[in-house]
């Protein structure tokens, strides 16, 4: 059975965000790029569902051609071949414009023999945050979704899928061919070992042109908010501050 | 023209989130109408929704017991045409997110989730969180339909000037048989966790790197006791499976508003604060005076968490 997954190059925030001199973008030189958190659990997902199924994985972006970092990355973990939606200016397509054409490589691709049973997507990407393009996709194709999943298995036609609910794990029985985003902290991804790599390099990866005239994200500006001042009152070092703690805890009445 | 909030019901009440939806709704100055997301609805959830200052309460008649998305955005969509709501919010919780972008999708508008605030009207512009918080985004919504999810503790719930008259009203919008494709089967009770009991929590004690180890939390959760609070991890401590991902704060984890967050050994990279920067005060336990939980917490104990917060519980008694 064939899965397809999606990532996204996103810049890797865990430093200093800059913005590029129009205002619109993160301006990733300086901190480098990476795959959305979300995304590395869903291609870990997506490589453990194909090998329980004999299937394979193709992963798909749509970004620049630097994006195909991103997809190697994936295809040193276990996927076999990959797409690039190419497009020069990938902020300037929105949520419902990514869907579409994910939706139309999907499509081709059934046209051509290969048919992606579940498709899988992150939850939401690191840098919009829009929690919508695996929706929007499942629409498109006129599938079931599942949001939030964290771990899965599949049963003939059928599919079983755990998400995170907020008293437990709610539990989805659905049948092929679905959608599902998934949420980090269910698989642990794995570390590409160094015969996945070398398959990574020369792995096949299909570029396909972005739609032209996309509808747009709608951002109109992006700004960085500007760190306040410390204001921290230091109330001491080590264990002998444990007192000036409680008297602070005291006074902010949350001992009983 | 009028403005449709999709709310969630924990214990009986209005969820907390859902409440700051409700009071984010007030900005549109347009009569406010909700939708309640459950099978049933408590006496508490109308009391709320008075408060508030919501007109009309929506109550799906004939509601799925099972949750399924696609049914209530089936819902959603007919609490729209019977309110005539050109605005539709939903708190920023897996749900509302889920709900609304089906509704966005079924109506081919846009939506923009992690709102923290309107910035003019016609045609509507919103300002949202994204790359974690760290940086905000301007966004345009032209469409005749506006779908806005709004960040958690973006704004505080407070009630209206003056009460609305919260009238229960009895929806009729039977789910088609493809919104029941996607439907819980069953839920698996989590032992000892719920989430939401992290999102609401008052007292958190946070944990990161500096925990050590899987058996480094002794003194975390004894505080955590002690204190009537919950625990919350950072993202590093889930990845390591140190602890369940449900206890994590953060851009990929729950965004917490407690008056009182204790975060210990947690350096405070963005994708933390994104999580936790809703807190009343903070106080941080650290070695590193120039951590950035340091550096943006309201009180700090520079230190190492094994040592202070044993020292804690002890003066605690």
């Amino acid at each position: 059975m064939n899965v397809l997954v999606c990532i996204k190059r996103v810049p890797d925030a865990s430093g200093e965000v800059t913005l590029t001199p129009d205002g619109l973008s993160v301006d990733g030189r300086y901190s480098g790029w990476t795959m959305s958190a979300h995304e590395e659990a869903a291609v870990e997902l997506a490589v453990q569902l194909a090998d329980a199924s004999d299937g394979s994985v193709t992963v798909l972006t749509l970004g620049t051609q630097d994006a195909v970092e991103q997809l190697r990355s994936a295809l040193s973990v276990g996927a076999s071949d990959g797409v690039l939606i190419e497009a020069d200016n990938p902020d300037q397509y929105g949520p419902t414009d990514i869907a579409a054409a994910i939706a139309d490589v999907v499509r081709a691709r059934e046209a051509a023999g290969t048919a992606y049973d579940v498709i899988l997507l992150g939850n939401d990407a690191a840098d919009t945050g829009d929690f919508q393009v695996g929706i929007r996709l499942a629409y498109a194709l006129d599938r079931p979704v599942v949001t939030g999943v964290q771990t899965g298995s599949l049963a003939g036609d059928r599919a079983e899928l755990h998400a995170e609910g907020a008293t437990g794990t709610d539990v989805y029985d659905v049948a092929l061919p679905l959608v599902a985003t998934v949420l980090e902290g269910g698989v642990s991804p794995r570390y590409p070992s160094v015969m996945g790599r070398m398959k990574a390099k020369k792995a096949p990866v299909e570029t396909v042109a972005a739609p032209a005239d996309p509808m747009g994200s709608g951002r109109v500006a992006l700004s960085v908010p500007p760190a306040p001042d410390s204001t921290v009152t230091i109330l001491g070092e080590g264990p002998g501050a444990a007192p000036a703690l409680v008297a602070t805890l005291r006074e902010l009445g949350v001992l009983r | 023209m009028s403005t449709l909030v999709v709310i969630e019901v924990e214990d009986g009440r209005v969820e907390l989130v859902s409440r700051e939806t409700l009071t984010f709704a007030r900005a549109f100055e347009a009569p406010v109408a909700a939708l309640v997301l459950s099978a049933t609805v408590p006496d508490g959830v109308l009391a709320d929704c008075a408060e508030q200052g919501v007109e009309v309460v929506y109550a799906l008649s004939g509601a799925p017991a099972a949750y399924a998305p696609a049914a209530w955005a089936t819902a959603t969509e007919a609490a729209l045409a019977a309110s005539g709501a050109d605005t539709v919010l939903a708190g920023g919780t897996p749900r509302g997110l889920e709900v609304l972008a089906h509704v966005a999708a079924r109506r081919a508008v846009r939506m923009a989730a992690n709102v923290t605030s309107v910035v003019a009207e016609g045609p509507l512009r919103v300002v949202r969180q994204v790359v974690g918080g760290a940086a905000l985004e301007e966004m345009e919504l032209p469409d005749a339909l506006r779908v806005v999810a709004v960040a958690g503790h973006a704004v505080e719930a407070v009630p209206a000037a003056i009460p609305g008259a919260a009238a229960l009203t009895s929806l009729d919008a039977p789910a088609s048989e493809a919104d029941l494709r996607a439907v819980v089967a069953r839920v698996q009770e989590r032992a000892g966790g719920d989430a939401s009991a992290l999102a609401n929590a008052s007292v958190v004690v946070g944990a990161g790197r500096g925990a050590g180890g899987p058996d480094g939390f002794a003194s975390v959760d004894a505080l955590a006791a002690r204190l009537g609070g919950v625990v919350g991890v950072s993202r590093v401590v889930t990845s390591l499976g140190w602890r369940p991902h449900h206890e994590q704060v953060g851009q990929t984890g729950s965004r917490i508003s407690p008056d009182v967050y204790l975060p210990c050994g947690i350096s405070g990279a963005i994708q933390h604060w994104a999580g936790c920067q809703s807190s009343k005060v903070i106080i941080a336990v650290n070695t590193d005076p120039d951590a950035p939980m340091v550096t943006k917490a309201t009180y700090a104990v520079i230190g190492d968490m094994h040592e202070v917060l044993p020292a804690v519980l002890t003066e605690l008694g």
